[in-house]
């Protein structure tokens, strides 16, 4: 398994922050991974952003799953082992918290330029793929061919689905529950986006 | 036993409701909100002939939620109240003076502090209030810490006959894990208290803050032997505090502490205050050293570290770890005397910050747009303001507002400002920020006759904490002002779009030019709050 953190057969840790921009979907992923991981029988933490911070601003979330119960609400510096990011910007915001040794950052490559200062996008992508352990996506497009670009979250599911310590078929599942009161297709939709994302070669 | 997946804020309203909760009262606040939020969609699901019926209402602020919950209470039947911990300073006469009387069914006032302020303007710590209260406090350091806590909170204050403060902070609120539910209790039935204990004139409340007294030096030796107070062994080199979460980030490092030093510090967490002094004076005894970790004011610390020379006693007062803002497992690490993890780091590019700001095409944008045209060519003005998403006109491009200091205040500090004669004032205010503090300093003008304009930003909603409904709709707001005595030919109502900005301009500056007070409503309906209804 690439980027876990498997001390022993017994023991499981393994930390994920979720970044992006108010508006992206993050919650929804948050929410996807963390049911897949209870499904599996792991103890699952979240920690979420709300209020002032939430019109246009980053948005940013922690999940920690292990097989004992996580302490700490958000994740220790240097210890995540997965940055998914909905914005390559916001990803690299969060690169102290990825493990140094065994750290993945997943980002999207679209910018969101909601911000006068915006640096230079080419430069942002080169930070990112100058790392390590990387994937970067162009989660817009594979989501609207998959038949909706608000399923680019589902993308990134997808390609993380390559790394999570989690079984493919309860991932799967988990988009179904969510998606299921707002209609077959677009339970359909996001599969197809999570198929998308999990098969994509960078 | 069933199981749920719930924030701290939900945790604590599916406990109260557990616990035989009937009526429950809230402003809206980050980090509190959630809490009203998670009852109101609880209460929808109970039937109708249900006896686990209850109500679960947003008040017109702070103060009104208390004192309702406080009738309930006085009716024998549970309460809850809840707030932001600024929301407290809104509610402390009737929360200090609930202190007082004798609690009849159980009171439960939660308070969800702020350190770092994600969202607030201070980080001050509810924890000191309770104590200035003289009533209890319980500080939960998980999910399920909170469900349990509010749950046996109830039986607390009837024992007791007592409010109970539970302080929970930002991350607490807004972080998920796995809870274990208990069973439903049936709600108490009407039982009004006997004798006088409720009319707080002089000759009762002297004898019922001698019994106030005399609860709380009970309640302090109690606080040894509750079951949220424990003292575990551990090395004399080192022993450790903590309070509420604070565990969380202590237990985050513990292993690396273990490995590195050979043993556990020895240490005490506390849960529940007044203090356990028998606790802390057992540990303090016992190490050569004690390190305090407590997310807010340091508060045991101070306790501890005193005003006489005693042991070393590291915290926030030395430096330990920072005064300000929110704590969290690496600070603690570096507490502990722990190598610092580090991550990687970016090379190359600036990360330059995403302030909040106003959505696209929010109505507070056209209003500051049409306010700063209108005040164009005076030399000399100001604008006051409020709290609320209209706040973020203080920042570029807008950069529209002066103040922003607690909930009302730009209406009564125009109006002081004005009287002592700075003019022209405005004070820009939100339609929900008017009707929880606002309209009070407005009747102050009109007594006065002051020459101040107020801006009411009427979006019918509470925006900044996820679009609650104010406490009346748009409709309500213009009768309001009549009546408050505002002359009905400086109330103007206006749309506020860009469409209607060459109106609007000229407009406020009729109103700038009249000598009196007069109040502009721009009214347009949150773009969230239509979000919010269309997914409805």
């Amino acid at each position: 398994m690439p980027g876990s953190f498997k001390e022993s057969e017994e023991s499981m840790k393994y930390d994920i922050v979720l970044c992006g921009v108010g508006g992206q979907g993050g919650i929804s992923v948050s929410v996807v991974i963390a049911r897949a991981a209870m499904a599996e029988g792991l103890r699952v933490k979240q920690s979420e952003v709300h209020g002032m911070s939430q019109r246009g601003g980053e948005v940013l979330a922690h999940l920690r799953l292990g097989t004992e119960e996580p302490a700490s609400p958000i994740i220790p510096r240097g210890s995540a082992s997965l940055i998914l990011s909905f914005e390559p910007l916001e990803g690299l915001r969060y690169l102290p918290w990825l493990s140094a040794e065994q750290g993945t950052m997943i980002s999207a490559v679209t910018p969101i330029k909601n911000i006068p200062n915006y640096p230079d996008i080419d430069s942002v992508l080169a930070e990112i793929n100058a790392l390590p352990r990387k994937v970067l996506v162009d989660a817009d497009a594979l989501a609207r061919e998959a038949g909706n670009v608000r399923a680019a979250n589902i993308v990134l599911v997808g390609v993380a689905s390559r790394f999570l310590p989690l079984k493919e078929e309860n991932l799967k599942n988990a988009i179904r529950e969510l998606f299921a009161r707002k209609g077959e297709a677009l339970v359909d939709i996001n599969l197809k986006a999570f198929e998308y994302g999990r098969n994509y070669n960078s | 036993m069933a199981q749920e997946t719930l924030m701290g804020d939900e945790a604590i309203a599916y406990a109260a409701v557990h616990a035989g909760l009937s009526g429950a009262f809230a402003y809206p606040g980050t980090p509190s909100t959630e809490i009203m939020e998670t009852l109101q969609e609880l209460a929808a699901k109970i039937p109708q002939d249900s006896p686990n019926r209850f109500v679960a209402q947003w008040c017109t602020n702070e103060k009104t939620a208390y004192e309702s919950a406080l009738g309930a209470s006085f009716a024998g039947r549970r309460a809850m109240v809840s707030m932001k911990h600024v929301g407290l300073n809104v509610a402390m006469d009737p929360f200090v003076n609930s202190g007082l009387v004798n609690i009849n069914g159980g009171l439960v006032v939660v308070v969800a502090d702020d350190p770092g302020m994600h969202s607030s303007q201070d980080e001050q710590d509810s924890r000191l209030l309770a104590d200035f209260a003289r009533i209890p406090c319980f500080e939960p350091a998980t999910q399920q810490e909170a469900y349990d806590m509010t749950y046996e909170a109830f039986d607390y204050s009837e024992k007791h006959h007592c409010p109970v403060l539970i302080r929970i902070t930002t991350r607490l609120a807004h972080s998920r894990s796995i809870v274990d539910i208990r069973d439903q209790k049936s709600q108490n039935l009407i039982k009004k208290p006997e004798g006088m204990d409720w009319i707080l004139m002089p000759a009762v409340a002297r004898r019922r803050w001698k019994e106030v007294i005399a609860r709380q030096s009970m309640l302090s030796e109690e606080s040894n032997a509750v079951k949220w107070n424990l003292l575990s062994k551990g090395s004399k080199a080192l022993g450790v505090i903590t309070t509420g979460l604070a565990l969380q980030y202590y237990k985050e490092n513990l292993a690396d502490y273990r490995a590195a030093k050979g043993s556990d510090p020895m240490h005490l967490h506390i849960g529940f205050f007044p203090m356990p002094t028998e606790l802390i004076r057992s540990l303090y005894e016992t190490c050569d050293e004690i390190l305090v970790i407590e997310d807010g004011y340091p508060y045991v610390e101070h306790l501890l570290r005193g005003i006489v020379p005693g042991k070393p006693v590291h915290g926030k007062e030395d430096g330990t770890i920072p005064y300000d803002g929110e704590l969290n497992a690496d600070i603690v690490r570096k507490a502990l005397g722990l190598l610092e993890n580090k991550g990687l780091m970016v090379k190359n590019i600036s990360l330059v910050g995403r302030p909040p700001q106003l959505c696209q095409g929010c109505p507070h944008a056209d209003s500051y747009t049409a306010l700063k045209e209108a005040l164009k060519g005076y030399m000399l003005y100001a604008v006051t303001s409020d709290i609320g998403c209209y706040t973020l006109g203080a920042l570029p491009p807008y950069s529209a507002i002066e103040t922003t200091v607690d909930m009302g205040a730009s209406v009564g500090m125009a109006r002081g400002a004005a009287e002592v004669g700075l003019e022209p004032v405005v004070a820009v205010i939100g339609d929900s920020t008017f009707y929880h503090s606002g309209l009070t300093n407005l009747l102050d003008a009109v007594s006065h006759k002051t020459n101040m304009k107020v801006l009411i930003l009427d979006n019918s909603t509470t925006g900044m904490t996820g679009a609650q409904p104010t406490i009346l709709p748009s409709s309500q707001l213009e009768p309001i002002l009549k009546g408050c005595g505002i002359d009905p030919a400086h109330i103007r109502i206006l749309r506020a779009h860009k469409m209607d900005n060459e109106k609007n301009v000229a407009v406020i500056k009729e109103e700038l030019a009249y000598r009196g007070p007069s109040v502009i409503v721009m009214v347009r309906e949150c773009l969230e709050a239509l979000k919010k209804a269309r997914k409805a």
